[in-house]
């Protein structure tokens, strides 16, 4: 019988290799999902792993990676301070709402003034917004001990809410005839997020992803604090003897999550986005918890994994359009990768032993 | 850096790969379709497949035709837009107001291919818009219904306050009102097109509520359903929905877009393409009547089969005064057709509907 | 206008079923120590398998027995990655709600406008027919029963049933029971699998009865609504059935207030059910403490030997 063993430490050997097996595993058992469809399963495959990176249009689908990719690692980043200390934000997409909102209801009250501490300041909104949705399954838990888990995960219905009222009431466009939703930041040069290098899909939401990365790769590697939250993760009891205390590190890591979810909010609706609309929120939030596990919550393995489910993202949409594959399919796909990973995860934990077992 | 510069850049960009396709697709045009929800949803984004499909019948093998479902609104979309007009798309159907910013966008990038955009208000001269005159057919069911209710109670399950829902909810009830004078119309926001939980929820509400006649702007078919367990009427909306004939379905409102597609692509076809703003009607066959239901009286179906042929050959239109705001302000005098403009920014009630448009 | 407080109560009993459902199944899976966050996917893989078997047999009853199977079934992948191959329960349990919508879509794809097979009036008949008790004692379909008669068994079994107490030894402290020789994986397996089949009943009352119809995405987060419910009910099935009433309350009253031609912004209406969880969830919390939550939830169990 086969019985599991922990090892002392992940294996390192393992921890690269189980990303890139649960990757073939999954063209495998996707390609199997697709014949059952009826689409000849390499070309599938090959449509959305080769196709966006070499294929014809690549030169337009690459930057895309990045546009799809920046929000997606932004956010989990954030969620990667508190998945390591067992401090499970999963309202991260409510988070990204309100900080979409209170950004763009900063640029609105502006309109039509032209002031390059316009953006800078919705910017600041955008993060504090986030932040202050995220205190607030932080301090309840504090307080009186809720889950944050269930607790950000009501706000996030909450913030849809409140983006509906906000596209149909607030926030809505005087000059739009009636319909809903806010003014189109691309008209406004003062607020608008555009593309920083022609042809690269780098828009300061792509930067901010990219200095995260970095940062949290210092923080983890080099500061007190980085050490403090692995071990409040691990070994709880362990961490209040070094001096932890599980309060403050509830409100840093919500408040980092918030914080980070927030921006990638508003660099979205000033960017790619577009406006304040109720369809605003395409779910990056909940994605990028499956971004920050992919990425076995370290800030490089994040940036791999993020660019990795842009690829499924942006090869399951060419894969749509040439193959007329189901858009359901895509996301049974991404489901199946998260499977993958998760089953050979436990490779990396634990050895494999064969055998009976042995009295002690 | 500025905007032309940008677009100027990415246009060139986007030429240089884009041209030996383009060229090749002058031979064949190539059709695209773009629909916010999945194909087979039962509503709005199936009716506009069953279209695109009819349009790829009727010409053969002289069209190709390509579609991509359930596109999110937003940065998608207008990725979504772009990857169809550099495949070598020469006319793309965006079917969602939400779409409109990004095609206007991929308009702007590729002044070569042309774009037409559902229901919505901004238009380039590579871009049209269309929409369809459904306040013609409510006209037709609002006096149906009128007609049928034996508690005078109307109900109408409304999806979000646009300008479009409330010109529905307003035409139903002039003529509601015309053919029953003591009606009254109760009116119930789901902030949803679709979600047949939500709509069987408000149709019961309206059950509760003393309604025994409901019409509904949102797609599914569940309104039927939970009609048909009540013994009450409906209409079918959006698709025939004739299984639910003849009770309770009374009628339909059809959404017919197929020969708009197929003149469209016609003048693709033949170089005569050019921007409009397309507003059809019952006359040029987007908007359809569904069957009258045998549960209808012989004298009703005469009228309501007159009030479409009137509206038809443009001797009636349903907007017509004399007609009050809600607020007890005059809207049209005796005679006086409303304007286009008008109806497509319309966002006040007529007099006579004690609810109020939720802001 | 007023609302009929019979007419309410009866919508309100039907629209908190489907929740009900899903949320007993759930308290029972946390009791034994397992966080499966998965309840949306089971949730709707069990309303388009009892859909298209209803459709395909004709037969309502035999889409109900394939609902909870598909839920069950869908569920035994989680309970294979987290018992077996040891993988974090809120991973786990989020991809299985990304591969059950997925899932589900693809499979519902011919389905979508299709009519299922009517699954009959009130169990009760006759006496639905008597005033305002008729109706709101009695006036229901059989599924709403069997929903009520699950909590009530459920309730007996982990108060009074030496299975019972076993399961609920499992959830306080896995490595403790499995000293004590009771089976810590099989037991939890199982648990898991009561929870799936309940959240695929669940997800096929949606399609077959409540709407009824197929849609992509139908369940429209009901599976986080049970979640909630399970929280708020501190672990109780008789609280549990208060919860799921509560919420269909909140949410049916919406739409009766507007038909009543009260106005309220809709979108405030719509944010009150997840907010009266919140702050259900902090009255819970602040009077009970932390201790009400089964000890070893969220824990994977490894045997140590």
């Amino acid at each position: 019988m086969i019985r599991l063993e922990r090892r002392p430490q992940p294996s390192r050997g393992w921890v690269i290799a189980t990303p890139v097996l649960a990757v073939i595993a999954t063209m495998i058992a996707g390609g199997l999902l697709f014949a059952v469809l009826g689409k000849n399963p390499v070309e599938a495959i090959r449509t959305i792993f080769w196709d966006p990176l070499f294929g014809d249009y690549a030169s337009y689908s690459r930057p895309q990676l990045l546009v799809k990719a920046g929000p997606l690692i932004l956010i989990a980043i954030g969620l990667s301070f508190g998945f390591r200390a067992q401090i499970w934000n999963i309202g991260a997409e409510g988070q990204y709402m309100v900080g979409a909102l209170a950004g763009a209801a900063v640029g609105l009250a502006a309109y039509p003034t032209e002031s390059p501490l316009i953006f800078p300041a919705m910017v600041v909104a955008g993060a504090l917004g986030g932040f202050v949705w995220a205190m607030i399954p932080a301090l309840l838990k504090i307080r009186f001990g809720t889950s944050e888990i269930l607790v950000s995960l009501m706000l996030v219905y909450v913030a849809q809410q409140l983006l509906s009222a906000a596209a149909f009431g607030f926030l809505r466009n005087p000059e739009g005839m009636g319909f809903p939703g806010s003014r189109n930041f691309g008209d406004y040069p003062a607020a608008h997020n555009p593309e920083l290098v022609a042809g690269t899909g780098l828009h300061w939401g792509g930067i901010a992803a990219v200095l995260a990365v970095i940062v949290a790769q210092v923080v983890f590697s080099r500061f007190l604090f980085g050490f403090q939250i692995r071990v409040a993760g691990e070994a709880p009891r362990a961490a209040r003897f070094a001096g932890v205390r599980p309060g403050a590190m509830t409100l840093a890591c919500l408040g980092i999550s918030g914080a980070l979810a927030g921006l990638a909010g508003i660099f979205e609706v000033t960017g790619p986005s577009g406006q304040i609309t109720t369809e605003f929120a395409s779910g990056y939030g909940f994605t990028a918890i499956i971004v920050a596990f992919l990425g076995r919550l370290n800030p490089v393995g994040i940036l791999l994994a993020g660019l990795l489910m842009a690829l499924t993202y942006i090869g399951g949409e060419i894969a749509q359009l040439m193959l007329s594959l189901p858009s359901a399919a895509i996301q049974a796909f991404q489901g199946m990768l998260l499977f993958f990973l998760l089953a050979f995860d436990v490779l990396a934990n634990f050895r494999v032993r064969l055998g009976r077992k042995v009295a002690a | 850096m500025n905007r032309r510069q940008l677009l100027s850049t990415a246009a060139a960009a986007t030429a240089i790969t884009a041209l030996p396709r383009l060229a090749f697709a002058q031979a064949k045009p190539k059709i695209g379709f773009i629909y916010v929800g999945p194909i087979n949803d039962g509503g709005w984004s199936q009716h506009h497949h069953e279209a695109a499909t009819k349009m790829k019948e009727h010409f053969g093998d002289a069209v190709e035709m390509v579609y991509q479902e359930s596109v999110p609104e937003g940065a998608d979309a207008e990725r979504a837009i772009t990857q169809m007009a550099l495949t070598g798309c020469s006319l793309i159907f965006t079917t969602s107001f939400g779409f409109m910013d990004a095609t206007l966008n991929v308009a702007k990038k590729f002044p070569k291919v042309k774009f037409e955009h559902a229901t919505g208000y901004k238009t380039a001269e590579n871009m049209a818009v269309y929409n369809a005159r459904f306040y013609e057919g409510r006209a037709v069911c609002g006096h149906i219904a009128g007609k049928m209710t034996k508690t005078n109670k109307i109900g109408y399950l409304a999806s979000f306050p646009i300008p479009e829902v409330i010109m529905g909810i307003n035409s139903t009830f002039i003529h509601a009102k015309k053919a029953n004078p003591d009606v009254t119309i109760s009116v119930v926001w789901l902030s949803t097109w679709f979600d047949p939980a939500k709509e069987a929820d408000g149709t019961q509400a309206l059950l509760d509520q003393g309604v025994d006649v409901v019409l509904a702007h949102t797609d599914s078919t569940a309104p039927l359903a939970t009609l048909q367990k009540a013994g009450a009427y409906g209409f079918g909306q959006a698709a025939d929905m004739i299984d639910y004939a003849p009770k309770p379905r009374l009628s339909s409102i059809i959404d017919n877009w197929a020969p708009y597609y197929i003149e469209r692509v016609q003048a693709v076809i033949d170089n005569s393409w050019a921007t409009a703003n397309n507003w059809y009607g019952i006359k040029e066959g987007m908007v359809g009547i569904g069957e009258f239901s045998s549960e209808i009286p012989e004298e009703v179906r005469a009228e309501a089969a007159k009030l479409e042929q009137d509206i038809v050959s443009g001797a009636y239109h349903p907007f017509t005064g004399p007609l009050k705001k809600q607020d007890g302000s005059d809207f049209l005098a005796e005679g006086e057709v409303v304007d286009d403009g008008t109806l497509a920014g319309m966002s006040f009630y007529v007099e006579g509907i004690t609810d109020k448009i939720p802001s | 206008m007023i609302i009929d407080p019979v007419l309410l109560t009866v919508s309100l009993v039907v629209a908190a079923t489907p929740i009900l459902l899903a949320a007993i199944g759930e308290l029972v899976v946390e009791r034994a120590g397992v966080l499966n966050l998965g309840v949306e996917g089971m949730m709707i893989v069990g309303a388009i398998t009892g859909f298209a078997t209803a459709v395909q047999t004709g037969s309502p009853v035999l889409g109900f027995v394939a609902a909870a199977a598909g839920g069950a079934a869908l569920s035994l992948v989680f309970a294979g990655l987290t018992q077996g191959l040891l993988s974090n329960q809120v991973a786990t349990g989020l991809a299985l709600t990304l591969f059950g919508i997925g899932f589900s879509a693809l499979i519902g794809q011919s389905y979508s406008g299709v009519r299922p097979p009517s699954i009959g009036g009130p169990l009760f008949g006759p006496l639905a027919g008597l005033p305002v008790i008729g109706p709101v004692l009695f006036g229901y379909d059989w599924v709403v029963y069997l929903a009520l008669l699950l909590v009530l068994g459920t309730g007996l079994f982990l108060a009074r049933t030496r299975a019972g107490l076993i399961l609920r030894a499992v959830g306080e402290n896995a490595e403790a029971a499995h000293a004590l020789g009771y089976p810590v994986v099989r037991v939890r397996t199982l648990a898991i699998a009561f929870g799936g089949a309940c959240a695929g009943l669940g997800g096929g009352y949606l399609s077959l009865v409540r709407v009824p119809q197929w849609t992509d995405g139908m369940t429209a987060g009901a599976g986080w609504i049970a979640l909630a419910i399970v929280v708020f009910a501190s672990w109780r099935p008789g609280r549990a059935l208060f919860g799921a009433w509560l919420f269909g309350g909140i949410s049916v009253l919406q739409l009766r207030l507007q038909a009543a031609g009260i106005a309220i912004p809709a979108q405030y209406l719509a944010m009150a059910p997840y907010l009266a969880t919140i702050l259900a969830l902090v009255i819970l919390s602040w009077k009970g403490g932390r201790g009400l939550a089964p000890a070893a939830l969220g824990k994977p169990f490894h045997a140590a030997r």
